[in-house]
């Protein structure tokens, strides 16, 4: 039955479906498309550059701030305060590289070369992380050392030796990772790009509001447990009385993330592509 | 080798395959023929197992496709040409492929240059002409140096040239012993490519036959005939075992061939002007075959409405 095609000697004889395979493919996708690049781009230079504006502005008003407000200023979160915008570039990222695949056909290509569907998930997801955390970890490290020397004239600004500070700043590269890896998970979830954009915005940025209209007791607790809310945890150094421990609220973060990517995952091992 | 059986797959209420069960052999060009919407490319679909079958089995090399170690070098597909990444170029499309299975990028290099698009290479593939298009999905297709090659309407958007191509590299793909396996609804296409046919139509299997065993049945086997004593001649052929048909100018014969109506009237004394063998063209049988089994017709204008007379 098979005589005929062994007789055909295979020009790729050691071609071989393999792990390393899959995450150097997600590699060359990641670098090979202009948006990517540019969103990588997008992300650096909002998180370094607006942070750099806000510590600017915030040093120029230290003269204008009651004792109140300079004992609860938090000098590290002040100087990496782009982040927020950051978040919304990697999360838009994280959903396109996968709703980019299917809004195209791409899916196809890519889930022919890996018929088991999976592998090919977790390499976008492990690519993602790496290049994401890295990019981060250096915008933040950056802006921290820019913010800082913007805040010294009001004599609050920190150090990197300073206690919380390096977990406040390897903390704000996570979350941004994490975020982009939400983004990712409803990209797969949603397999649509403007749904999954728009329902990780509502995550992070709607439910807050929705959440102040609630009762004053009832908002506090819920508060705690939305997902921007626990994440940003992380990257204060400052603790908040009402907020979940840093590392806690980070867990519940992930939590969020691991539950949509785990539904993802589910789905895409069973619906036709 | 494909081997499908008893396979099924359902949309909702909508079956668009329905009990399918055919084997593709190797070293051949078998063709896949069917209107559009006939299920032809769902099949392929499951052949792939993009889509899961509601029941039955796509086998393909012995294996279902994901089974498989090296899928890419099992079975090279072309599906809908639209399964590329608008914004990467063709190299880094193919590359990106090759490299899940450790292909090196020489391959990618030989099979741009395989299907003649090795200037165009570093153009981001949102800029391709159909055609274009479809040779890069010929050039994915060919990158594991498949055992099987399956390709849905491979001459769509190709120019004359492209067409006469995509003919010869199928047929030395076959002659190299590989499982060649082609969807088109053009019957004529097939007849110049194909070694064998499988015919389907709203999902469900019509014919399993080699292409000269089509040919041979879709010839109609009517006579023209015309003769200046026709009322005469038509009445002692219908006689003789003919249906007669009366048609403008002369008549069409069916059950007798031209040797025994011309002999029929020599016997008689009776002229004969005009005694041709009618064969249909294939594309005639083959609407012929599936005319039950389309989708969507057009309306003809001409046609009898129920209940008007003239």
């Amino acid at each position: 039955m098979t005589t005929t095609t062994a007789q055909r000697q295979s020009v790729v004889p050691n071609a071989r479906l393999t792990g390393v395979g899959i995450l150097r493919s997600e590699w060359t996708k990641t670098r090979s498309l202009r948006s990517t690049v540019w969103s990588f781009i997008a992300a650096v230079v909002l998180l370094v550059g607006v942070s750099a504006l806000i510590s600017f502005a915030t040093a120029d008003n230290w003269k204008t701030m009651d004792p109140g407000e300079r004992a609860g200023f938090d000098a590290t979160s002040t100087s990496i305060a782009g982040g927020f915008l950051a978040q919304l570039a990697i999360g838009v990222l994280g959903v396109l590289l996968i709703s980019g695949e299917y809004s195209t056909g791409m899916i196809r290509s890519t889930m022919s070369a890996v018929p088991r569907r999976l592998p090919a998930l977790w390499g976008k997801v492990v690519v993602f992380t790496v290049v994401t955390f890295i990019t981060m970890l250096v915008s933040t490290l950056l802006a921290f050392a820019i913010g800082q020397q913007l805040l010294k004239s009001t004599g609050a600004s920190v150090g990197f030796g300073d206690p919380q500070v390096m977990r406040a700043l390897v903390g704000a590269a996570l979350y941004l990772t994490v975020v982009g890896l939400l983004g990712m998970g409803l990209g797969a979830l949603l397999r649509h790009s403007a749904g999954a954009i728009s329902t990780l915005v509502g995550i992070l940025l709607v439910l807050p509001i929705i959440n102040a209209f609630l009762p004053a007791d009832l908002q506090r607790t819920i508060r705690k447990f939305l997902p921007g809310e626990a994440g940003q945890q992380v990257l204060m150094v400052v603790p908040n009385p009402d907020a979940l421990s840093p590392w806690a609220g980070f867990g519940v973060f992930v939590g969020y993330a691991a539950l949509v990517m785990v539904v993802a995952a589910f789905l895409l091992k069973r619906r036709d592509v | 080798m494909i081997e499908v059986d008893g396979l099924v797959k359902r949309y909702g209420a909508k079956t668009a395959v329905n009990n399918l069960s055919f084997t593709v052999k190797p070293g051949i060009v078998t063709g896949f023929l069917g209107p559009n919407g006939s299920g032809k490319s769902t099949t392929m679909r499951l052949i792939l197992g993009l889509d899961a079958p509601s029941s039955g089995t796509a086998m393909v090399n012995g294996r279902r496709y994901a089974d498989h170690r090296a899928p890419l070098a099992e079975v090279g597909a072309l599906l809908e040409a639209r399964s590329v990444h608008t914004g990467r170029s063709a190299y880094n499309h193919l590359l990106a492929l090759a490299q899940t299975h450790g292909i090196p990028s020489s391959r990618v290099t030989q099979v741009l240059e395989l299907v003649g698009l090795q200037e165009v290479a570093r153009k981001r593939a949102g800029k391709f002409s159909l055609g274009m298009g479809q040779r890069l999905g010929i050039a994915a297709a060919l990158l594991g140096d498949p055992a099987t090659v399956m390709l849905d309407e491979p001459v769509n958007g190709l120019d004359p040239e492209g067409i006469l191509w995509v003919r010869h590299l199928l047929r030395s793909l076959a002659a190299e012993g590989r499982t060649v396996f082609v969807s088109s609804h053009l019957m004529s296409e097939m007849a110049l490519t194909a070694d064998h046919l499988i015919v389907i139509g709203r999902g469900e299997l019509i014919a399993d036959t080699s292409v000269q065993d089509f040919i041979d049945g879709a010839s109609r086997n009517l006579v023209r005939v015309r003769s200046p004593r026709m009322a005469e001649l038509a009445q002692l052929l219908a006689t003789t075992g003919g249906v007669v048909t009366t048609v403008e100018g002369g008549v069409d014969v069916a059950g007798l061939s031209a040797a025994q109506i011309g002999d029929a009237a020599a016997a008689n004394g009776i002229a004969v002007h005009e005694l041709t063998p009618l064969q249909a063209s294939l594309e005639e049988a083959f609407m012929d075959m599936t005319r039950d089994s389309v989708e969507f017709h057009a309306v003809d204008a001409d046609a009898p409405t129920a209940g008007v007379t003239s």
